[in-house]
Formats: C-alpha cells, structure tokens, sequence
C-alpha cells in the first residue's frame, strides 16, 4: 500500500513537472517502486525485468533522447478539459471493470484452477527446470517467446533503418567547422 | 586533471561483477529468477555504463557495430534454428523432446539454447539503440 501511495504520487509529479530531465528520472524512480510491488506479489521474473528493463535501459534511452532535444516540456496550448475528462471517464471505466474481478489470490479463480495448476504439477517432470516461469516462457509458451524476440529485433532494426538509414547532412571531412548541420527530426 | 576519476575507478571494478551477474541471471535462470530478456539487458548495461563512463569510441573498440548487426539477427536465428532442429529430429517446430536422448532433457537443453539466442538478440539491440542515439550531434 506504501508502495502504491508513492507511485500515485510520483504519476502526479511526473505530470507536474515541466522539466523533462526530472520526467525522466521520476519514471525511473516509478519503475523501481512497480518493481517492489511487483517482488511483493512474488512475482520475481517480472520484477527483475522491471527493474533492468524499465529502471535501467529505459531511464538510459530517455535520458539519450533528451539528450538530442530540448529538455523542457512546451507550455500547453489547449485547455485541459477536454483530456481531463477523457482521463476521468477512462479512469472510471476501469474502476468499474475491476469490481467484477475475484478477490485477490483466490484459489478457485479460472486462472489458478485450469492451466496454472497444471503448469505447476507437471513443469518440473517434463522439463527438468524449477523454475516454472521459464518453462513456461521457453518451453511451454515458445513460440510467444519467439514472438517476443521478434519484436526486439523489428524494434532494432527499425531504429538502425531510421537513425542510420538517412544520409549525413555532412561528411566528415567538412562536419569540423560545424556551421549549419541540418539534422532535424528523423 | 580529470574530474571524474572517482567515477572511472569505481565503474572499472563494478564492470566485471555486473558481467558476471548477468551470465548468472542467463545460466541460472532454469532454477532462479531471470532468463535470457533480463542477462541481455544487464549485459547491455553493462557496455551502456562503459560508453557513459569512458566515452562512445572506447565501448565501439569493445563491441564494435558491425558485431552488433551480426549478432541482432544471430540470436533470432539461434531460436529459430533450435525450432527448426527440433522438426529435423522428428518432433513439431519448436518441440525440444528429440534433442537429447530423454524427453525432460531435450527440453531442458532446448529452453538452455533458446534462451543464449534471446540474450543475444536482446543484448545486442539494446546496445544497438544506444549506440544509434549516443553517436549523433545534438543540433
């Protein structure tokens, strides 16, 4: 509950703030907290790949973004009604799908009766790995897996194509004087 | 006189202990937490903190990009291939029962080889993202 108390408030930081830098390393301090409740809910994987993924490589490309920008938010130009309305609506719809959920960590919820039992029975004797989790992400659940890694390639390249793909406004030869390098947005 | 001397000595020797913890997090990950997403992202940290520390040309002489477009597609081909070696030895694509002379075994070796191509993969975009940011000119 503590820890979700400062996660609200670090989201209302992170919408208050103007400067982008200090966006940055809130959402860096938001992943490690998401990473604490997430150990809290024994979820280990998930909450190392929180803290690698979200604390650490995310908070580093941010922080190499802004490097290449500027690092204060623009002034808003409209109202905020018409977003804060959508935010609340949204909000509520969400509120009210939850009410329907079963209690938290009720054993005889679909999720915990059908597959997740049986993962739990047989993963060791099929597989050898104690680790249920990873049986399941690389064995059971491969080709998901195989889906994932090709998404983090489809994203590399598409990042290479975009960044390495476009001529440089300048060779090297001429970039040391560095006049007008006409480098905008890609 | 260099100001970040503190900075320098200090990532030198934090550098091998997060190398060798994220090969820990990649090899143990059959019996703790943690698998071939997480070990490739903390291994990519790890060049990440020396390009931060010791500047983009340094972490270039140690992994080169050229490495990296070997190795982005490299580990793909690492997951496919152990699918497609699955169906040669007569099982389905991606059924890793054929690849050792017992069933729990083939599996065991099969999520081990899936896993080194995610790490590749993983490690190397990450690394490739950072690189393809890190090298231009703020303009």
């Amino acid at each position: 509950m503590v820890l979700l108390t400062l996660m609200a408030i670090i989201t209302i930081g992170v919408v208050r703030v103007r400067s982008l830098f200090a966006v940055v390393i809130l959402g860096g301090i938001y992943s490690f907290l998401m990473a604490s409740v997430l150990i809290v809910l024994d979820a280990v994987d998930v909450a190392m790949t929180e803290a690698s993924v979200g604390a650490g490589i995310s908070t580093v490309l941010m922080l190499a973004a802004l490097y290449l920008t500027k690092t204060e938010e623009a002034p808003p130009v409209h109202t905020f009604a018409l977003p804060l309305f959508v935010a609340i609506v949204t909000g509520a719809a969400l509120i009210y799908g939850t009410l329907d959920l079963p209690a938290f960590g009720l054993a005889e919820t679909p999720v915990n009766t059908h597959l997740g039992a049986k993962f739990l029975a047989h993963s060791v004797k099929d597989t050898t790995i104690p680790n249920v989790v990873t049986a399941v992400l690389a064995d059971y659940r491969s080709f998901d897996t195989l889906g994932e890694v090709t998404v983090v390639f489809t994203a590399g390249i598409g990042v290479l194509l975009l960044f390495k793909g476009r001529p440089k406004p300048q060779s090297n030869e001429e970039a040391k004087g560095k006049t007008d390098t006409t480098g905008g947005a890609a | 006189m260099r100001l970040d001397r503190i900075l320098r000595v200090m990532s030198k020797l934090l550098l091998p202990f997060m190398l060798v913890f994220a090969l820990y997090v990649q090899f143990h990950g059959d019996f703790g937490p943690g698998g071939g997403f997480q070990a490739g992202v903390i291994a990519a940290g790890m060049i990440i903190l020396y390009a931060l520390i010791f500047g983009l040309p340094a972490a270039k002489r140690v992994v080169p990009q050229g490495l990296l477009e070997f190795l982005i597609p490299l580990g793909i081909l690492i997951y496919a291939g152990t699918g497609v070696v699955g169906m040669f030895l007569g099982g389905n694509y991606l059924e890793y029962t054929y690849l050792a002379h017992e069933s729990s075994h083939g599996h065991h070796l099969g999520v081990f080889t899936v896993e080194v191509g995610v790490l590749v993969t993983v490690s190397s975009t990450m690394l490739a993202i950072f690189y393809a940011f890190a090298e231009r000119d703020p303009s």
